[in-house]
């Protein structure tokens, strides 16, 4: 029988590999992707939780999530587009011009 | 009524504020013009309530609005007009237009014309604040406001260096502003803890109710505030050994020796003891009172001998400045009030007539101030020899001079309350004032030109100036003759004092005394000085010549052993304390904070990969915090 902790540790395992891949990754676009496993597993969750307490409001929420990071990957993507086209890499490494 | 009081309280003030507006710009005649006709209109306004009080009796009480009010303590903006502060408020004013006309004249070429003439009004509308106020809190502002004000003005040639002592007993005028400054700070200390004593025990500031509320206070309350209050009259007053500011604020301007230095600000202290008069004359502090006598006439011999031997024009005015105010306080402190308030009037126009004087001698003597250095002054500057010729008169106290009623009436009084140590020494200083007075007017204005030898070519001062003088000229001839009707008016407020029967009936013999010590003393200066100067190196070198042109080697002592003993402590305080303990804490923090900054600044990588690392860091950690409160809890 499969309970609510076998989804949170489901959760929690894809929120720790998302966030290795934003510690670990040096490409912008890799960085991406590791952020949206990370939004996911928060998304899993929600509806894991929303499921067993018979409660909805967390099903909305994690479609409310999946809308705001649709759109965010919008605009990243074409943020990441216009970076690429500037600077012909996107490999944080090269990108340092704030440095202190 | 009312009206009028506000209008001689506040038209100097206007008048200053007026003035300072102009303060940086060049000089300008119309700014002297209209400060004094304002402080005329302020005179104008003095005299109609002097009036106004003499003809009803009754004195005039307003309160403007409320000042401080914080759960028992109520003080306010208060003013009473009474006979005692009607007589200050004209001579005040009185003085003070005389003064400002004639410094339109006398600072002619300063550049600083227009600060001048702020500075000034000011003092006045503080002395007014002084003497008008109807508790110990507003007495206490004026106190404070016009020795702010003689600051301003003893240093107002700030710019000029400093010089040794042996060429100026005063360093500079900003040292001089300085001392007179510092010195009155430590007398002022004692007088607030005498309003605050006050204050303790009476739970209140106002005179009607403090005064009243006297008799049912200690013994030794009353004496440490009588004891406290004059402490600060000593300061304000120059008495010894407070009194060494006195002689070295001859730095500042001549009009404002004239108008601080002499005729008012110096006889606070006298109008303090006279105002709290209903606390002295209690039998409780009979003592103090005594002590405030003999202080009065020692002062009064002790500066005057002083004045025998000094050179210095200013300076000799300025000891007889001191010497005056012994007087005063002499007859304050054997109860003769209304007597030492009527010297104090006397003594205001006269001396300031005298120093105005002076100020006519220095513009003519291009600023020298040795009275060997010149001689033979009156072919040139006759107006100006007469009025120095009246005021010296006057301060000698030659009948029937102002100076004589006045001065006379104090060593009557000493003689009256069998204090004949006392009586004696005010004949013999008597005897002294008229011959260093009239030393100073032979060797200015008689015998041989010794100024040609130092290339100066004296001049009159201005026409207007000499007339602005007359009326100070004309009060030193007449004002005696107003002494009884001046004690019928006073002595509605003061306690009368009379001569005894058998005073009464000596009195003819004590004046004829007095009057010969006073003639003596002129015949000796005649004999010596009218014909020139003939210097005794002899009696130059002796000691006592010497200890007097020192003055005692009392501001030598203060300099050895205060001035620098403190500069030494203070020295050591900053190299020791404030250094090493205070600016290295604060340097320490800083430091700190700089050192730290500049090696977490490589944090700063421009790396975005770095930066989330450290918030994960972050985020780690206030996990762990959360956890741990969560644990706890």
């Amino acid at each position: 029988m499969i309970g609510l902790s076998h989804y949170l540790i489901l959760s929690g395992l894809l929120f720790s590999i998302g966030l290795m891949g934003v510690l670990r990754r040096r490409n912008l676009l890799m960085l991406f992707f590791a952020t949206e496993i990370m939004l996911n597993s928060a998304n899993v969750a929600f509806a894991a939780v929303s499921y067993f307490y018979n409660d909805l409001t967390g099903q909305m929420f994690a479609f409310f999530i999946i809308a705001v990071a649709a759109s965010e990957v919008a605009v990243g993507l074409g943020l990441l587009i216009v970076l690429y086209k500037k600077f012909g890499t996107l490999d944080l490494d090269d990108l340092a011009s704030m440095k202190g | 009524m009312e009206k009028y009081v506000y209008i001689a309280l506040f038209a100097p003030l206007v008048s200053s504020l007026f003035a300072g507006l102009f303060g940086m710009s060049k000089r300008r005649t119309f700014v002297g013009v209209i400060a004094s006709m304002l402080l005329a209109t302020s005179f104008f306004a003095s005299a109609y309530l002097a009036y106004t009080v003499a003809d009803t009796e009754k004195p005039i009480h307003i309160t403007m609005m409320n000042w401080i009010s914080a759960g028992d303590l109520v003080i306010p903006f208060g003013f009473v007009v009474d006979q005692i502060s009607v007589t200050m408020m004209v001579v005040v004013t009185l003085v003070s237009t005389v003064v400002h006309i004639y410094s339109i004249g006398y600072m002619d070429h300063d550049k600083s014309f227009n600060r001048f003439f702020s500075y000034l009004s000011a003092f006045v509308f503080s002395m007014l604040i002084l003497v008008m106020s109807d508790n110990f809190a507003g007495l206490f502002i004026g106190w404070e406001g016009v020795g702010v004000c003689s600051w301003l003005l003893i240093g107002f040639w700030y710019h000029k260096p400093d010089e040794s002592t042996d060429v100026n007993p005063s360093i500079s005028p900003s040292w001089a502003a300085n001392e007179a400054f510092i010195v009155n700070r430590i007398a002022d200390l004692a007088m607030l803890v005498g309003i605050f004593v006050l204050y303790w025990n009476t739970g209140s500031l106002q005179y009607d109710v403090v005064f009243p509320a006297l008799s049912s206070l200690d013994n030794s309350i009353l004496t440490t505030v009588a004891i406290a209050l004059f402490i600060g009259a000593m300061g304000k007053s120059a008495q010894f050994p407070l009194h060494t500011w006195l002689t070295d604020a001859m730095e500042g301007p001549t009009p404002v020796s004239a108008l601080i230095h002499a005729a008012t600000m110096v006889t606070a202290g006298v109008f303090l003891v006279i105002r709290a008069n209903p606390l002295y004359s209690m039998p409780d502090v009979s003592e103090v009172s005594f002590f405030i006598a003999s202080l009065g006439t020692f002062v009064a011999f002790f500066a005057a001998s002083m004045a025998l031997v000094n050179r210095d024009l200013k300076r000799i005015i300025a000891y007889s400045t001191l010497s005056q105010l012994g007087y005063m306080f002499a007859a304050a402190g054997l109860g003769a009030y209304w007597i030492a308030l009527f010297h104090l009037a006397a003594h205001a126009f006269f001396k300031a007539l005298l120093f105005l004087g002076a100020g006519n001698v220095m513009h003519a003597m291009h600023d020298e101030l040795d009275i060997f250095k010149m001689g033979g002054l009156k072919k040139v500057m006759r107006g100006t020899y007469l009025y120095m010729g009246i005021a010296s008169i006057a301060l000698a106290g030659i009948p029937p001079f102002a100076g004589f009623f006045s001065k006379d009436a104090i060593i009557e009084t000493a003689f009256n309350e069998g204090t004949l140590v006392l009586w004696g020494i005010l004949v013999v200083t008597a005897g002294m004032t008229a011959f260093y007075s009239f030393r100073q007017v032979f060797l200015t204005f008689d015998g041989d030109e010794r100024y040609k030898a130092f290339d100066i070519h004296p001049h009159e001062m201005y026409k207007f100036v000499l007339i602005a003088m007359s009326p100070l000229a004309l009060l030193a001839m007449i004002a005696g003759f107003f002494q009884g009707s001046f004690q019928e008016f006073i002595t509605h407020l003061l306690p009368n004092y009379e001569m005894s029967h058998h005073t009464h009936e000596l009195a003819l013999y004590l004046g004829g005394l007095v009057l010969l010590f006073a003639v003596g003393g002129i015949a000796l200066a005649y004999k010596k000085y009218a014909n020139g100067l003939v210097r005794n190196e002899k009696l130059e070198n002796g000691f006592i010549y010497q200890l007097l042109k020192n003055q005692y080697y009392i501001p030598a002592f203060y300099a050895e052993f205060i001035s620098k003993p403190y500069a030494m402590i203070s020295t050591m305080l900053w190299k020791s304390v404030d250094m090493k303990i205070v600016d290295a804490t604060v340097d320490g923090i800083a430091y700190i904070f700089y050192k730290g900054g500049d090696k977490t600044r490589k944090m700063q990588t421009g790396n975005l990969s770095n930066y989330l690392n450290w918030m994960a860091v972050g985020l780690v950690m206030m996990l762990l915090v959360a956890t741990f409160y969560a644990l706890i809890a």
